[in-house]
């Protein structure tokens, strides 16, 4: 039978590095693109770009406008650089309402003056009814590299930290209770936020930061695993000293969702050296965005490739990389 | 408390025998797993899984059904995700989706009333899997689809229950177990009563547990401590929520709408009243009666040890195919597959290898 795409080869998991693997990478493959971080450094640019599905467009704490700026800002954030511009495709489909069309480009806009981009060029077309799902978005950004700054896998070794921005998981549990009619208290709402402000403050008290991640797709174990992969060590973390809420973890129980492997929209994942890992999370806890940022383990020797998690019981079991299709257009 | 508790098991389990204790239900398993309660418990202390999670024991014939009447005209095929993957005797509804067939992953059959009402042009097939647990509000689905005058919502029923397929594996000689953590969800239905037959027909030391990581130890420790002082009982640790007697409203609903029939349990074989079938008074509810459909048993030849994984009878690792042919991507069997089967969970926490290579 031929093959098709299926849901979770967009999921981030095991399918679309598959998908990447055996399609993408042989085609275009060259020294820039095999880096595979979130976004790519040309000379003193960095350059990434990102489409977004998300269902439904109005969530609370943000809406599809607001996540397609923070996403791509926070894309070049992590590669280390200060984003500049960002170009803007909207995809409409035949009777989407005006109305929503305006207050998605108005938060847009008042996204990227958070963040301090321009979005200076972009485009619009329009598919008939029934051939996209109200509107879909792809921003592209570039940004300039900082100086000195040189986010990499291999400057990762044994006794380097693993910090966090703060509590996991809220994203995806807000799309996830307003797609099954879960009530959630007001507390509860998308991460959704620029972080490239918070990430130069880091990057200016230690430029020796290893590795920076937004934990999108995959949540945190995603990240981990990749990053556990990429730089060929252990990483343990500690899962008492993770940030979740109580709101979120219920609602993992009721639906059957690991909260490690759920999508964030405004969290980092930060791989420090041990000696300023206290510096670089106070930097963090003074911005508005890593209020609750924490340290949540380290890099060790052994164990290779693998990322434990040393459980309330004081057992180490293994988080894997997620395989698929969680949550599908969570982003 | 954790740690006196760890000490605790540590201290009943010293000195004895090799003793293996089967966890029935795959939420057990996963809470098992994530909680790392096997690295901790003491070496002659083994966990082993039963057949407690829905979608591994779900036949090939069903899944074929499925797709079957996914493919259909006017037809839409409403169901729990884990379905979606699992392999049939020759493909997936993932890949009938792909193809075109009309699928929407629902969190409650109650969901589909609404799914009925807005599809009046269509019939909305329920893919009707799960334990005691589950098959109320499966129930209570048709009995809402009745009152409201819904005639487009069906059920593709393959409930299972727990009591008889427990009393299957103890009259299986071949199958070693010392003692049974007894699965909290589906207790709470069916009450702790239910589950008296352990006791008196069969003297094996049993415990009804949470899925709390202390409310399993909390149990464990009740079945050790029934081992250490010789007795064999149904104890109830789960009694913030399970009742002697369980829900009683519930399994009223149940009655009202289905009755126990003979199914066959995939890689286990046919077990004598251990599934559910609707009464004649609600046939028009039941999808196979409204519009029957023949589909070719095909005997498929594999090296896939489902079958004795779901009985306890092999660990995952034990099957040539685990990790290599059979991958939660690539499934060869359906305990790969479902996020509470067996292999998959094995395969996801790290195979046979939990031991972490270094102390914290």
């Amino acid at each position: 039978m031929a093959r098709k795409i299926l849901m979770a080869h967009g999921a981030g998991g095991k399918l679309s590095a598959e998908l990447l693997r055996e399609i993408i990478l042989p085609a275009f493959d060259n020294e820039i693109l095999h880096e595979l971080h979130d976004g790519a450094k040309i000379g003193k640019l960095a350059m990434t770009t990102d489409s977004y599905v998300v269902r439904p467009i109005f969530f609370r704490g943000g809406d599809i406008g607001k996540l397609s700026i923070c996403g791509t800002v926070n894309d070049l954030a992590v590669t280390g650089a200060v984003p500049k511009y960002i170009s803007a495709g909207v995809i409409l489909e035949e009777g989407f309402d005006f109305d929503d069309l305006k207050k998605i480009v108005a938060s847009m806009a008042l996204a990227a003056r958070e963040a301090d981009v321009k979005i200076v060029t972009g485009d619009t077309k329009v598919v008939g009814r029934g051939q996209a799902d109200g509107i879909f978005i792809n921003t592209a950004g570039v940004g300039e590299l900082i100086n000195d700054v040189d986010i990499s896998a291999k400057k990762i070794c044994a006794g380097t930290k693993i910090l966090v921005s703060g509590f996991i998981g809220d994203h995806a549990t807000t799309i996830l209770a307003g797609r099954h009619g879960l009530e959630l208290p007001e507390n509860i709402q998308s991460d959704c936020a620029p972080l490239n402000k918070m990430i130069f403050e880091m990057l200016t008290v230690e430029p020796k930061i290893a590795m920076l991640r937004d934990a999108t797709r995959g949540g945190l174990a995603a990240v981990l695993n990749e990053i556990a992969t990429a730089a060929n060590v252990g990483i343990l973390i500690d899962e008492e000293k993770i940030p979740v809420r109580e709101e979120v973890r219920g609602v993992c129980d009721i639906l059957g969702f690991d909260v490690l492997e759920l999508a964030n929209e405004g969290k980092i994942i930060a791989v420090v050296p041990s000696e300023s890992a206290d510096k670089i999370l106070s930097v963090m806890k003074k911005n508005i965005y890593g209020v609750d940022a924490a340290e949540i383990g380290e890099v060790v020797k052994n164990s290779a490739g693998k990322v434990g998690l040393k459980t309330s019981l004081g057992a180490i079991r293994i988080v894997d990389m997620p395989t698929g299709e969680l949550v599908p257009r969570i982003c | 408390m954790t740690i006196d508790m760890i000490k605790k098991i540590a201290q009943l389990a010293e000195g004895k025998n090799k003793l293996r204790f089967m966890e029935v239900c795959g939420t057990h398993t996963v809470a098992i797993f994530r909680s790392g309660i096997r690295q901790i418990l003491p070496d002659n202390v083994e966990l082993v899984s039963g057949p407690g999670c829905p979608v591994c024991v779900t036949n090939d014939d069903y899944i074929d059904k499925a797709i079957a009447y996914s493919r259909r005209e006017n037809f839409i095929v409403a169901t729990f995700g884990d379905m979606l993957k699992v392999p049939g005797s020759r493909s997936s509804l993932a890949a009938a989706v792909a193809e075109g067939a009309d699928v929407r992953i629902v969190y409650s059959p109650l969901d589909c009333l609404k799914l009925a009402q807005e599809n009046s042009d269509r019939k909305i097939i329920f893919l009707a899997v799960g334990f005691e647990t589950t098959a109320p509000t499966q129930a209570a689905t048709v009995l809402a689809a009745r009152a409201q005058g819904i005639k487009n919502l069906f059920m593709l029923s393959a409930q299972k229950l727990v009591p008889p397929a427990l009393r299957f594996l103890l009259n299986d000689a071949t199958i070693k177990v010392d003692g049974f953590l007894l699965p909290g969800h589906v207790a709470v239905i069916i009450g702790a009563n239910a589950f008296k037959f352990l006791e008196t027909d069969f003297q094996i030391p049993s415990a009804i547990g949470g899925f709390e990581a202390e409310e399993i130890l909390i149990a464990l420790e009740s079945l050790l401590e029934q081992i250490d002082g010789g007795k064999a009982i149904v104890t109830n640790n789960y009694q913030s929520v399970v009742k002697a007697e369980g829900n009683v409203a519930a399994q009223k609903i149940l009655a009202q709408v289905y009755k126990a029939t003979d199914v066959e349990w995939r890689g286990i074989g046919t077990i004598k009243n251990s599934g559910l079938k609707m009464r004649d008074e609600f046939a028009d509810f039941d999808i196979e009666r409204v519009a029957p459909i023949e589909i070719e048993r095909v005997e498929k030849k594999s090296a896939c040890r489902c079958g004795e994984v779901l009985r306890g009878l092999v660990n995952p690792t034990e099957c040539p195919l685990f990790g290599k042919a059979c991958q939660p991507l690539h499934a060869v069997g359906a305990c790969m597959v479902s996020v509470e089967g067996v292999c998959a969970v094995w395969y996801k926490y790290g195979g046979n290898n939990f031991k972490w290579q270094e102390k914290f």
